[in-house]
C-alpha cells in the first residue's frame, strides 16, 4: 500500500452546543480524488476549513507526508501546499483575475508588483491544467465558471498540490461542470491531489477514485468508488434508503397567475425576456428547463414583483400585479425561494427564528397593536416547530444563520415559504446544494403544496430535478420560451435540443 | 449572564489596551503612570462633584451614542451626531426663548423642538441614500461643517443676545431649565431622560416590528428587499430618528448646563458618541455603560494634568485607542464590519 498523503486522526471539533467532528479519522492517497460525502451539517466543510486553517480542531493530529504538521492559519496552509477553493469565493470583484490571484503575495521584484511575470506564469499554468481565464479581466466580469478557476488559479499559484473543491459544481451549469472534470483530471494527472465535496452522487461515482461518507459528524466509512454504487453511497449518508420514486402527474385546475407577454432588457442593453406568456394553474407544476443565465433569474424576480417588467402583464387571480411591489406580491400569497440564499434569502446576522418570520413579522402570532409590539416567545415556539418538520439541524433556534451549514440555511428558507400556504410558490434551485435525503423531502413538500392547491413554478437548471416534479415544462433559450410539453413521458432529446437554442416549432 | 460575559469581552479588552499604551505614553514622559490614572480617577470619582460632573458629561453622550447605535443597527453610518446635535441644540433654544406657551408647556415643547430639528438634519443624508444612493458617511460629514456655521450665523445674527457684546443667545427661560437633581452639583434630570431613551431605544430595536425591519434592513440589505421591506423608508426613518436622538444630546446640554447656545457648544459630543456606541457593542445598555467610561475619562483628564502635569490629549489618544481596538476587534469577530456601506453583502463563511 502507498503511503498516505494526509492523515488525519482523532479530529474532533466543537461549536458551542454542537459536536461538528466527532473523532474523525480521515486519511487521502497521493495523486487520488477523493470524494467527500454527506449530509447537510455532516461536518464536511468543518472538516476541510481544519485543513486549510480556517479553523483550529478542539483534538487530534494531522500528518502530512508523513510528518505531524499543526495548521493555524491559512498561510501556513498554503506554505504545506494545501488549497482550498469554498463554496463562496472570496475574490475581488473590482480586482483583475492576476491581481487577485498575487493578492497577499510578496513579488519577487518588489517594490513592483511584477504584474507582468505573474501574468506570464498564469498564463502557463492556465495551458498547463486548461483553465482557460484571461488574467487582466476583472473578477466582476467573469462567469462564475471561470471565476472558480480564477480561485483553483489561485491555490496552484501558490504550488498548492493538495486541492480542496468544497462544492464547487453547485453553482456551475452542467457545461461548466463538464470543464471542471477534465480540469480535475489534468490535475490528478499532473500528481495533484483532489478532494471532493459534493452532494451529486453522478459527479462522485464519475469523478473519484474513493469516498468517504460522513454522518452526524462522525465516519462511517471509505469505500473505492468503482466497487460501490450510487444507492450503497445514499444509504451510506443518510442511513436509510433513499427511493427517488415517481410522483404522480397532475392536470391542473384553474389559473392562479397569467404572466402576458412579458419583455425586460437589463441596465445593458440586452434583451433578457423576450415576450414571455404562460399560466400557471391551480395543483400544478410548471417546471422552467434551460441553461442558465437564459433570462431565468429575471423572470422568477419578475413573478415575484422584485424586478418591474419592461413591458407585458402580471396577472395574479385576475388582478393586474404589474408593478407592485414585493410586499404587495407577498401579501398575495406568493411565496419566493431565491436564486441566491445567502445574498437574498436569508440575514446571516439575525438568528433562525428572526430569519423564519421576517416576511410575517407584522402579522399575528408574531406580533401585536397592528404589528407593533414583537413576541419572541411566538417567534421562538414557531421556529422550533418548522425546525423539527424541516429538520434544521443547529445548535438551537437563536444561531445566527450565518453559523448554518450550507443545506440547513437552505432548509431555513424552505421551512419559511412553505409554511405560509402560499397560493404561488416560484422556486429557483430548490435544492441546489442539498442532500440526498433532504433533497428528496423537499421534492415531497413541494408535491405537497401542490396537491393542495398551490400553483409552482420551479426553476432549476438541474434537468433529473424538472422531470421528476414538472406536470408541464417550458424550454426557455435566450430570454425565450421555446415550446410548452407534457411532464408526462416528455421527449429528453427534444428537450435537449430546445434547451440549446434548436428545434422550436414555427 | 454568559451573554453579558462575551459581549463585554472585547469591549473590556479594548478599554485595558488602550489604557496599557496610554501608560506606556506616559512612561515615556517620564512621570508615573498609576500615579497619572489613580489621579484620573480621582479626578472623576473621587467626590459627590467629581460623580456628578462626571454624569454631566455622559449625559449628551448617552444620546449621541444611542443616536449613532439606531443607525448603525439600520447599516448606516451616522458620522453627523456632531451636527444634528448643534441642531437641536439651535431648536431647543429657539423654542425655550421665542416659542409663547404655557409654562408648564416650555420644557416639553423645547425637547420637542430639538428633537425635531436635529431629527430633520439628520434625514437630509437619509432621503439623499435612500433616493438618490448617495453615500450617507460624507454628507453626514459635510453637514457636521453646514450645522456649525448655522448655529454660528444664528448666535452672531438673528438670536444674539441685546445688547450684542458676544456671539451667544439669551438665556433660555428659568421654565425650560431641567432640574438639577444632585444639589450643590451641576447634575440635571437630563440624565435621567437619557436612561429612559436608552430603554425606549432597546424596546424598540428589539421589541418592535419597526425595530425587526431595521435590523433586518442593517444586517442585509437585499434580503429585507425580498422581504418585502420598504428599504429607502427604513434609511429615512432611522436617520430621522437617530438625528433627533442626537439633537436631544444638544438639547439637554441647552436645557441642563449651558442655557444658552454659544459656539463650540457640541465640544466632540457627536463624535464621541461614534465610539461610545461601538465601545457599547452597538446596544443600548453598551451605550450607558461606555458614556459614562468616556465621561470619567473627559472629566478626569483635567485632574491628572494638573497633578501629574501630563497633558489632558493623552486622553484623548486613550479615547481614540479604545475606538481603535474596539474595531479590530469587532471586524475579527464579523468581517461584515469593514463592508459596511458597500451595497452588496455576501456571505463570508464557506460551507
Ligand atoms: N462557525 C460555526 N459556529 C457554530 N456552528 C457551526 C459553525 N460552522 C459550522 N457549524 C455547524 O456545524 C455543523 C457542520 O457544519 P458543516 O458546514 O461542516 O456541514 P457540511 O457537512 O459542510 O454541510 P453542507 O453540505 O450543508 O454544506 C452544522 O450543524 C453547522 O451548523
Ligand atoms: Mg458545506
Amino acid at each position: 500500500m502507498v503511503t498516505s498523503l494526509l492523515v488525519m486522526k482523532g479530529i474532533v471539533k466543537r461549536f458551542p452546543g454542537l459536536l461538528a467532528n466527532d473523532n474523525i479519522d480521515f486519511e487521502v492517497a497521493p495523486g487520488e480524488v477523493h470524494a467527500l460525502l454527506g449530509e447537510n451539517g455532516a461536518g464536511k466543510s468543518t472538516l476541510m476549513n481544519i485543513l486549510s486553517g480556517l479553523y483550529v480542531p478542539d483534538a487530534g493530529e494531522i500528518l502530512l507526508r508523513g510528518k505531524r504538521v499543526t495548521i493555524t492559519s491559512p498561510k501556513e496552509a498554503i506554505e504545506l501546499g494545501i488549497g482550498m477553493v469554498h463554496q463562496h469565493f472570496m475574490l475581488i470583484p473590482a480586482m483583475t483575475a492576476a491581481e487577485n490571484i498575487i493578492l497577499g503575495l510578496r513579488s519577487p521584484k518588489e517594490p513592483w508588483l511584477g504584474l507582468a511575470e505573474a501574468e506570464t506564469r498564469i498564463r502557463a499554468l492556465s495551458e498547463r491544467y486548461g483553465l482557460s481565464v484571461n488574467p487582466r479581466t476583472k473578477v466582476s466580469e467573469l462567469s462564475v465558471g471561470e471565476q472558480q478557476r480564477v480561485e483553483l488559479l489561485k491555490a496552484l499559484y501558490r504550488d498548492a498540490d493538495l486541492l480542496i473543491l468544497d462544492e464547487p459544481t453547485a453553482v456551475l451549469t452542467p457545461e461548466e461542470a463538464e470543464s471542471l472534470f477534465a480540469i480535475i483530471h489534468r490535475l490528478a494527472g499532473e500528481g495533484a491531489t483532489v478532494i471532493f465535496i459534493s452532494h451529486k452522487l453522478k459527479e462522485v461515482m464519475r469523478i473519484s477514485d474513493r469516498v468517504t461518507i460522513l454522518r452526524h459528524g462522525r465516519i462511517i466509512g471509505t469505500v473505492v468508488t468503482a466497487e460501490a454504487t450510487s444507492a450503497q453511497l445514499a444509504t451510506m449518508m443518510v442511513g436509510r434508503e433513499v427511493l427517488f420514486e415517481a410522483f404522480p402527474k397532475s392536470g391542473g385546475g384553474s389559473t392562479v397567475m397569467a404572466v402576458k407577454n412579458v419583455t425586460y432588457v437589463t441596465a445593458e442593453g440586452k434583451k433578457a425576456l423576450e415576450g414571455v406568456s404562460f399560466d400557471l394553474r391551480e395543483s400544478e407544476v410548471v417546471g422552467i428547463a434551460g441553461v442558465d443565465g437564459n433570462g431565468q433569474s429575471q423572470l422568477a424576480r419578475i413573478v415575484t414583483g422584485l424586478l418591474p417588467p419592461a413591458s407585458g402583464r402580471i396577472e395574479l387571480l385576475g388582478q393586474d400585479m404589474t408593478g407592485k411591489t414585493a410586499d404587495c406580491f407577498i401579501r398575495a400569497g406568493v411565496a419566493h425561494i431565491p436564486e441566491d440564499r445567502n445574498k437574498m434569502g436569508l440575514s446571516g446576522d439575525m438568528s433562525i427564528a428572526e430569519n423564519l418570520v421576517f416576511k410575517s413579522i407584522d402579522q399575528p402570532p408574531f406580533s401585536s397593536l397592528k404589528g407593533f409590539r414583537l413576541h419572541h416567545a411566538q417567534v421562538r415556539e414557531h421556529a422550533l416547530k418548522l425546525a423539527g418538520e424541516y429538520d434544521i439541524r443547529s445548535a438551537g433556534v437563536n444561531t445566527f444563520c450565518r453559523n448554518l451549514s450550507g443545506g440547513n440555511r437552505q432548509k431555513v428558507i424552505l421551512a419559511r415559504e412553505l409554511s405560509q400556504t402560499p397560493v404561488v410558490l416560484v422556486a429557483v434551485h430548490p435544492t441546489r446544494g442539498l442532500d440526498v435525503g433532504a433533497t428528496d423531502f423537499i421534492h415531497r413538500q413541494i408535491i405537497d403544496a401542490r396537491d393542495s392547491g398551490c400553483a409552482v413554478l420551479l426553476i432549476s437548471s438541474d434537468l433529473d430535478e424538472v422531470l421528476r416534479l414538472s406536470d408541464r415544462i417550458l424550454c426557455i433559450y435566450e430570454g425565450k420560451i421555446m415550446a410548452e410539453l407534457s411532464g408526462k413521458e416528455p421527449d429528453l432529446e427534444r428537450i435537449g435540443l430546445l434547451m440549446a437554442g434548436k428545434g422550436a416549432e414555427e | 449572564m454568559k451573554k453579558i460575559a462575551r459581549a463585554s469581552f472585547f469591549p473590556v479588552l479594548a478599554v485595558m489596551l488602550a489604557l496599557l499604551i496610554g501608560a506606556v505614553l506616559i512612561l515615556i514622559q517620564g512621570k508615573n503612570p498609576v500615579l497619572a490614572y489613580g489621579f484620573l480617577l480621582q479626578g472623576a470619582l473621587g467626590n459627590k462633584g467629581a460623580i456628578a460632573e462626571t454624569l454631566v458629561k455622559a449625559t449628551p453622550l448617552i444620546f449621541t451614542g444611542l443616536a449613532v447605535t439606531l443607525a448603525y443597527r439600520c447599516g448606516v453610518f451616522n458620522i453627523g451626531a456632531e451636527g444634528q446635535l448643534l441642531l437641536g441644540a439651535l431648536g431647543a433654544t429657539w423654542a425655550a426663548i421665542y416659542l409663547e406657551v404655557p409654562a408648564f408647556l416650555v420644557l416639553p415643547v423645547s425637547l420637542l423642538a430639538g428633537f425635531l430639528a436635529g431629527g430633520l438634519w439628520g434625514a437630509i443624508p437619509g432621503y439623499l441614500k435612500a433616493k438618490r444612493g448617495l453615500n450617507e458617511i460624507i454628507n453626514t460629514i459635510l453637514l457636521n461643517y453646514v450645522a456649525i456655521q448655522v448655529v454660528s450665523y444664528f448666535v452672531t445674527g438673528p438670536m444674539k443676545e441685546p445688547p450684542g457684546y458676544f456671539p451667544q443667545s439669551a438665556q433660555v427661560p428659568q421654565a425650560a431649565w431641567l432640574d438639577k437633581i444632585l444639589i450643590g452639583t451641576r447634575l440635571h434630570s437630563g440624565l435621567i431622560l437619557g436612561l429612559v431613551f436608552a430603554a425606549v431605544v432597546y424596546y424598540f430595536l428589539f421589541h418592535t416590528t419597526y425595530g425587526f425591519s431595521v435590523r433586518l434592513v442593517g444586517t442585509n440589505r437585499d434580503a429585507a428587499e425580498y422581504g418585502g421591506i420598504n428599504v429607502p423608508r427604513n434609511f429615512v426613518l432611522a436617520m430621522l430618528l437617530s438625528g433627533g436622538l442626537a439633537g436631544l444630546a444638544g438639547s439637554v446640554e441647552i436645557l441642563g448646563v449651558r442655557h444658552r447656545l454659544m459656539n463650540g457648544i457640541a465640544s466632540g459630543y457627536g463624535f464621541d458618541g461614534i465610539a461610545v456606541a461601538l465601545l457599547g457593542n452597538l446596544h443600548p445598555v453598551g451605550v450607558v455603560i461606555a458614556s459614562v467610561f468616556f465621561g470619567v475619562l473627559r472629566t478626569g483628564a483635567n485632574t491628572m494634568q494638573r497633578a501629574v502635569g501630563i497633558p489632558a490629549s493623552v486622553v484623548g489618544i486613550i479615547q481614540a485607542l479604545v475606538i481603535f481596538f474596539v474595531v479590530a476587534a469587532a471586524t475579527l469577530k464579523d468581517p461584515s464590519l469593514l463592508r459596511l456601506g458597500r451595497r452588496e453583502k455576501g456571505e463570508d463563511k464557506a460551507c
